[in-house]
């Protein structure tokens, strides 16, 4: 019911929205839960288990009840907390876990049964029979409990990252975090003060208590302007620090816009802000007492009533009762009477409770049952005198109040217990260059949050050298905090702790006897705390609970820690922008736009995006273009773009030193002017990668690494050169960019480069494995001849901006030669047919002598896997070592990945002999060819082995034979 | 987490790559025995408290850089070139 | 006789003006990577000093306007916007088609960047003339502060439509926050 006149927006517009379907009208700056108790709605939820009808509990993040969905579809949100849901006209919100309705709810038989379903009931009655667990029990259980659901489409909206820094970051906007980050900002330093909530003022806004003789709201909104006006603050509302990690990181969540927004919009921001100092002034979360049925519809939290009442003009019932263990009970019934709100009674357990107002009192009373099924009827109260029962539709509850101790805990800090507010307060120094003020750390009153937030930033800001300001204390109340423990009240009926599980006293206490005393044992058997609000309101009440059933203090019974995030954060924003084309980063080659131009599918690899072949109108399949392709290069003239290769720039006086130490084999002995293929070893003797290096100049080379290992080797490079050889010479600098680099193979190569080389080139003049400068139409570049294919190839480079140009012209003047371009298959298909490797065979478990390389690795020279590489192990016979496989009968397909098997042996693992590397079908030899390793492979050549691939279920007879498959002698490539 | 590059100053965890303990900083002689390469190769400590790792600046400077820090309390105690650091 | 034509790395992807701020392409000139051999950093910054104006960087930062040595690692700098002199005392590579490289000016310069890449950009710690290698998106690179509201990004030039899309993306968000005044 609407007070008027009262809240922070007494004129606020109308509001129209829904709920579960039913047109309600609200006010701009309400809450969902405000704008749903100012039309009478109580009822907002079903719990996660028993499905009891629930209400909203809190006025806050922490709310444990009130979930709802917002949205359809790809925009639908599940587990909105009604509590800081900001309506919006046309919101349109659902209850979550009831069915047909919220108020006829099916499941609620669960409830009727809920003797049988107490903590542990899972585990005790679904174990057997072991396979009915996964097929039967889950699917019924995951059924009947839960929150809201997914609609498993795509998320459609925006979301996003951003990285913040700050010399303060003030965590909280009460009284506390206002003054401190007044203070802090006065010294000069860069602060940041984060709020979750929509308007900065924390209890302020919600509490009548006055500040230098003004409204709690108008003293707030008085420093904000102060705060706002200040270059070297930034105030962040709505943005909820969800985690306190290293070195003063810190993860945040920032709630942007609604669901109502423009796609476009963010939703929501995740930052990561880093502080050379924090100060926590998180405040602190009233709790409830564990009473019989205390969990009807209209039972809240005291200080949510109030905050209900003052900040959004909202009585959260017509005849309210209050139960309280402290004074919160008075100052409750106050602001009510004031608001013209009926107070029927206010029930304090303590024996000496005095009235301060014109209400009902029931001091030394407690409340030991309640009624009403879909919403609170009436209380009983008992008390010296007997039982009452009071007729009531709202009993706002106290059992005092915990400090949001949650952030100092992230870092495996254990808060200490106080005996003085009966609740855990942080310990000193568990986050780093971490503080805490106000209510945060117990101290509860007005004065007392601005005195500490002054003083604590004013220690802060001098530990960083600046200078600490001149700050007056405004004037305020400095109530004592009273409070007397009382955790539980006895009587029949259920006295709920953790709302979010449906855990309640009797669980708690059937852990203890089952021997889960420890309160980690006792969290988990009963799942206290463990939902998405991580027991907020409930912990220390269980472990009061606990406490008292095995026989110890709560000091000693200790605290269950909490874990990031302290709100719920969503997947979309932490994966914020790495959807799509954000997933990675895309590269291109200056050939990209020519080849998807001519309609080439390209893949990945790595980073890059290849060609994998260039399609005919007249072909179908992608087979027919790789083995035109491979013909084109076999018969006449290809053009590829291989500009993916690693190129490094090596130089220095002790360039060749350093390679001889970086390759197993010899590059000092290299003459000028020429190319050698060369292989590098892991310390650990394994091989890490191949490639060709050129002599440029006599300190002067460029390596070549393959595409993938290319980020690897450079910093493989930066290691041996920074760490291993300090003493050696030499410079190094990726030019992988720099270049655009073609491979020009077939026995027309030649005769095409001629035709666009400034000056004609012959067999003497660049012999295979030659390099050097030469002039291309115009522009220098370098030419290597260096084949890959096996054919009389070339490689020509020019610095990138001509590549586009370059590969227009080689494509023109090799299809006037009956050439073309050649993609990714048919490059593959040229190299296994000459036994070439790539990371498919040279994949981390292989070495040098595994592909036949042994002989490179030089006995003359230390060289990085050099020693590791002559363990007996490595040089074993009955390794498996590189072959050439071809199909018996020629039609037959062979596929990679799959296992060889002597003829006529089972295909099991204990029979393994090898393994398929790369396989690809041979336009050139008219059949299927394949490498692989296979155990004492070379002394096998001739040999039937079985292909057994079980996933693609292919068996193929196949024969053992030398990897080179085409031209062996190498008499093309040096033609 | 941050580190200190002793190039780049405090930089975000994100810029480095992790490789390991410091002991790759001390590669044995081409002709020390197995046992020395078994050590270098494979076997570290996995110690409770301060220890030296190796970090490359991976999307900084590129330097590699030894980072001592303490595995229980996450504290960063400081950071040295690699080739300076060099037993 | 046909002639190689060139083409710039962001070619046909800016400029853009979204919001409030503009992405243009910069066409940086020759660039050079210079690393001095060992014990010769000093005298192939006179050397440069001499030859062209600015000596060698320290880590970081980035001297002279045109041409200008940018920090670009250790014991390395870029040389932009002239011929590379004689420097017997270092390794010199030709880097003028190596970086996509763009220039992002206007009142939300700092927040777009500061949704990609985790270096501090507060004016009090990246002045103008600083300079810095870090993350852009998931793209190594490097960042120049050129005034109060105008930086230069460079990432490797296959890169240009990754940078570009995502300096788009950064900058999308915060012109669709202002229409939301957040």
């Amino acid at each position: 019911m609407r007070v008027a006149g009262k809240g922070l927006n007494p004129n606020g517009a109308p509001v129209s929205f829904t709920f579960d379907g039913t047109s309600y009208t609200g006010r701009e700056g309400d809450t969902l839960s405000a704008a749903l108790l100012a039309n009478g709605v109580r009822l907002m939820g079903r719990s996660f288990k028993y499905h009891r009808p629930r209400g909203v509990l809190t006025a806050g993040s922490e709310e444990p009840n009130a979930l709802v969905t917002v949205g359809q579809g790809a925009r639908q949100d599940p587990n909105i907390r009604a509590t800081t849901q900001t309506l919006y006209d046309g919101l349109a919100a659902r209850s979550q876990n009831a069915w047909p309705s919220l108020k006829y709810d099916a499941m609620a038989v669960n409830d009727l049964a809920s003797p049988f379903l107490t903590a542990g009931f899972y585990y005790k009655t679904f174990m057997w029979p072991k396979a009915f667990w996964e097929k039967l029990y889950e699917p019924i259980i995951r059924h009947a409990a839960g929150l809201g659901a997914l609609s498993g489409d795509a998320v459609e909206e925006t979301y996003e990252k951003a990285f913040a820094f700050c010399d303060v970051l003030v965590i909280g906007a009460g009284p506390a975090g206002i003054m401190a980050a007044l203070t802090a900002a006065q010294s000069g330093a860069d602060v940041i003060l984060v709020d979750e909530d929509t308007q900065m003022g924390g209890r302020l806004l919600a509490e009548t208590a006055e500040i230098d003789g003004q409204s709690g709201p108008d003293w707030v909104a008085a420093q904000l302007g102060a705060l706002a006006k200040m270059d070297n603050v930034r105030l962040m509302t709505r943005t909820t620090v969800t985690g306190a990690y290293d070195q003063g990181t810190f993860g945040a969540l920032e709630q942007v816009s609604e669901q109502n927004a423009p796609l476009n919009t963010p939703r929501e921001c995740f930052w990561r802000i880093t502080a050379k100092r924090s100060i926590l002034c998180a405040g602190a979360l009233e709790r409830p007492i564990a009473f019989p049925n205390n969990d009807r519809p209209g039972i809240m939290l005291a200080s949510a009533v109030r905050a209900y009442l003052n900040r959004w003009g909202v009585a959260a019932g017509s005849a309210v009762t209050v139960f309280a263990n402290n004074d919160d009970a008075h100052r409750t019934a106050l602001d009510l009477i004031g608001a013209g709100v009926t107070v029927a009674a206010v029930i304090d357990s303590r024996e000496d409770a005095q009235s301060l107002g014109d209400y009902p009192l029931f001091s030394g009373a407690q409340v030991i049952a309640t009624k009403g099924r879909l919403g609170l009827k009436s209380i009983t109260v008992q008390d010296a005198r007997g039982t009452h029962e009071i007729e009531t539709d709202c009993l706002a509850i106290s059992g005092g109040w915990n400090p949001s101790v949650h952030l100092t805990c992230h870092m495996n800090g254990r808060p200490t217990w106080s005996d003085d507010i009966l609740s855990f307060v942080p310990t000193d120094n568990s986050i780093p260059d971490m503080t805490v003020a106000g209510a945060a750390r117990g101290n509860f009153s007005t004065l007392g949050c601005l005195e500490d937030g002054i003083s604590v930033a004013k220690a802060t800001v001098t530990s960083l050298d600046l200078k600490s300001p001149q700050i007056a204390t405004p004037a305020a109340e400095d109530d004592p905090y009273s409070i007397q423990a009382l955790w539980q009240v006895d009587g029949t009926g259920r006295k709920w702790l953790d709302f979010q599980n449906d855990v309640h006293v009797k669980d708690v206490k059937l852990a203890a006897q089952e021997n889960f005393r420890s309160v980690e044992h006792m969290k988990r058997y009963t799942t206290q705390g463990m939902a998405t609000d991580q027991g907020k309101n409930s912990n220390v009440v269980a472990l009061a609970v606990l406490a008292d059933a095995t026989g110890r203090g709560i000091p000693e019974t200790g605290t269950t820690t909490f874990r990031p995030p302290y709100v719920p954060v969503s997947i979309a924003a932490m994966g914020a922008g790495s959807q799509g084309h954000g997933f990675a980063p895309e590269r291109h080659l200056t050939s990209h736009n020519a080849s998807v131009d001519r309609n080439a599918p390209m893949v990945e690899v790595g980073l890059w995006y290849r060609a994998s072949y260039f399609p005919k109108p007249s072909e179908t399949t992608w087979l027919e273009a790789c083995n035109r392709e491979v013909n084109v290069v076999r018969n006449h003239v290809g053009v590829c773009d291989v500009s993916t290769l690693g190129k490094i720039d090596i130089q220095g006086a002790d360039a060749a030193e350093f390679l001889d130490f970086v390759y197993c084999n010899t590059f000092s002995s290299l003459k000028e002017n020429r190319v050698r293929y060369g292989l590098m070893l892991r310390e650990d003797g394994h091989v890490m990668d191949d490639g060709t290096t050129a002599r440029l100049g006599l300190n002067h080379y460029v390596m070549t690494t393959t595409t993938a290992a290319a980020g690897q080797i450079m910093k493989h490079l930066d290691w041996v050169r920074q760490a291993l050889r300090p003493d050696l010479d030499v410079r190094f600098a990726s030019v992988t960019e720099q270049w655009a680099q073609f491979a020009v193979a077939g026995p027309k190569s030649r005769e095409l480069l001629n035709s666009i080389l400034d000056e004609q080139i012959d067999n003497e003049s660049w012999p295979f494995m030659a390099c050097g400068d030469v002039g291309v139409a115009g522009v220098q570049g370098r030419l290597f001849r260096i084949s890959f294919s096996g054919e009389h190839a070339y490689e020509i480079a020019v610095p990138a901006r001509y590549g586009a140009s370059l590969f227009g012209l080689l494509t023109t003047q090799a299809e006037a030669m009956e050439g073309g371009l050649y993609g990714l298959e048919a490059l593959n298909v040229l190299r296994i047919e000459k036994g070439f490797i790539t990371h498919a065979e040279i994949h981390g478990r292989v070495t040098a002598f595994d592909i036949g390389f042994d002989r490179m690795v030089s006995q003359k020279k230390d060289c990085i896997g050099n020693t590791m590489s002559r363990r007996g192990g490595l040089l074993d016979a009955e390794r498996e070592q590189m072959i050439g496989l071809k199909p018996v009968e020629n039609e037959h397909k062979l596929t990679a990945g799959a296992h060889l098997f002597v003829e006529g042996a089972d295909a099991v693992s204990e029979n393994d002999q090898g393994y398929v590397t790369s396989v690809c079908h041979s336009p050139t030899l008219g059949h299927d060819i394949g490498m692989g390793f296979l155990k004492d492979g070379p002394n096998r050549y001739g040999e039937r082995v079985m292909l057994v691939d079980h996933v693609r279920n292919n068996h193929v007879l196949c024969e053992v034979c030398h990897p080179v498959f085409f031209d062996p002698e190498g008499g093309l490539a040096r033609g | 987490m941050r580190l200190p590059c002793p190039i780049c100053g405090e930089r975000d965890r994100r810029e480095f790559y992790y490789q390991g303990h410091a002991t790759l900083l001390d590669r044995p002689a081409a002709d020390a025995d197995a046992g020395a390469w078994d050590d270098y190769v494979h076997n570290r400590d996995n110690p409770a408290g301060e220890t030296r790792d190796l970090w490359h600046h991976e999307a900084g400077c590129g330097a590699w850089i030894v980072v001592t820090r303490n595995t229980v309390t996450h504290e960063v105690l400081g950071a040295v070139l690699a080739e300076k650091a060099k037993s | 006789m046909v002639n190689l034509i060139a083409k710039t790395p962001c070619a046909g992807l800016l400029p853009k003006t979204i919001g409030t701020v503009t992405v243009t392409e910069v066409n940086a000139g020759q660039m050079t990577l210079l690393a001095p051999h060992r014990g010769q950093k000093k005298a192939v910054s006179d050397a440069l000093k001499s030859a062209v104006g600015v000596g060698f960087p320290a880590p970081n930062r980035c001297l002279g306007t045109a041409p200008r040595a940018m920090w670009c690692g250790q014991e390395q700098a870029l040389l932009i916007g002239a011929a590379c002199p004689e420097l017997a005392g270092a390794a010199c590579v030709d880097h003028s088609d190596a970086w996509a490289i763009v220039q992002i000016d206007g009142a939300d310069a700092v927040a777009v960047l500061a949704r990609l890449t985790p270096l501090d950009l507060r004016a009090t710690e990246f002045k103008r003339g600083h300079t810095a290698r870090t993350l852009i998106g998931h793209m190594t690179g490097g960042i120049t502060r050129l005034g109060a509201h105008s930086f230069e990004v460079m990432v490797m030039r296959s890169m240009a439509g990754t940078l570009v899309h995502d300096l788009t993306q950064a900058a999308e968000n915060m012109a669709a926050r202002a229409l939301q005044g957040r």
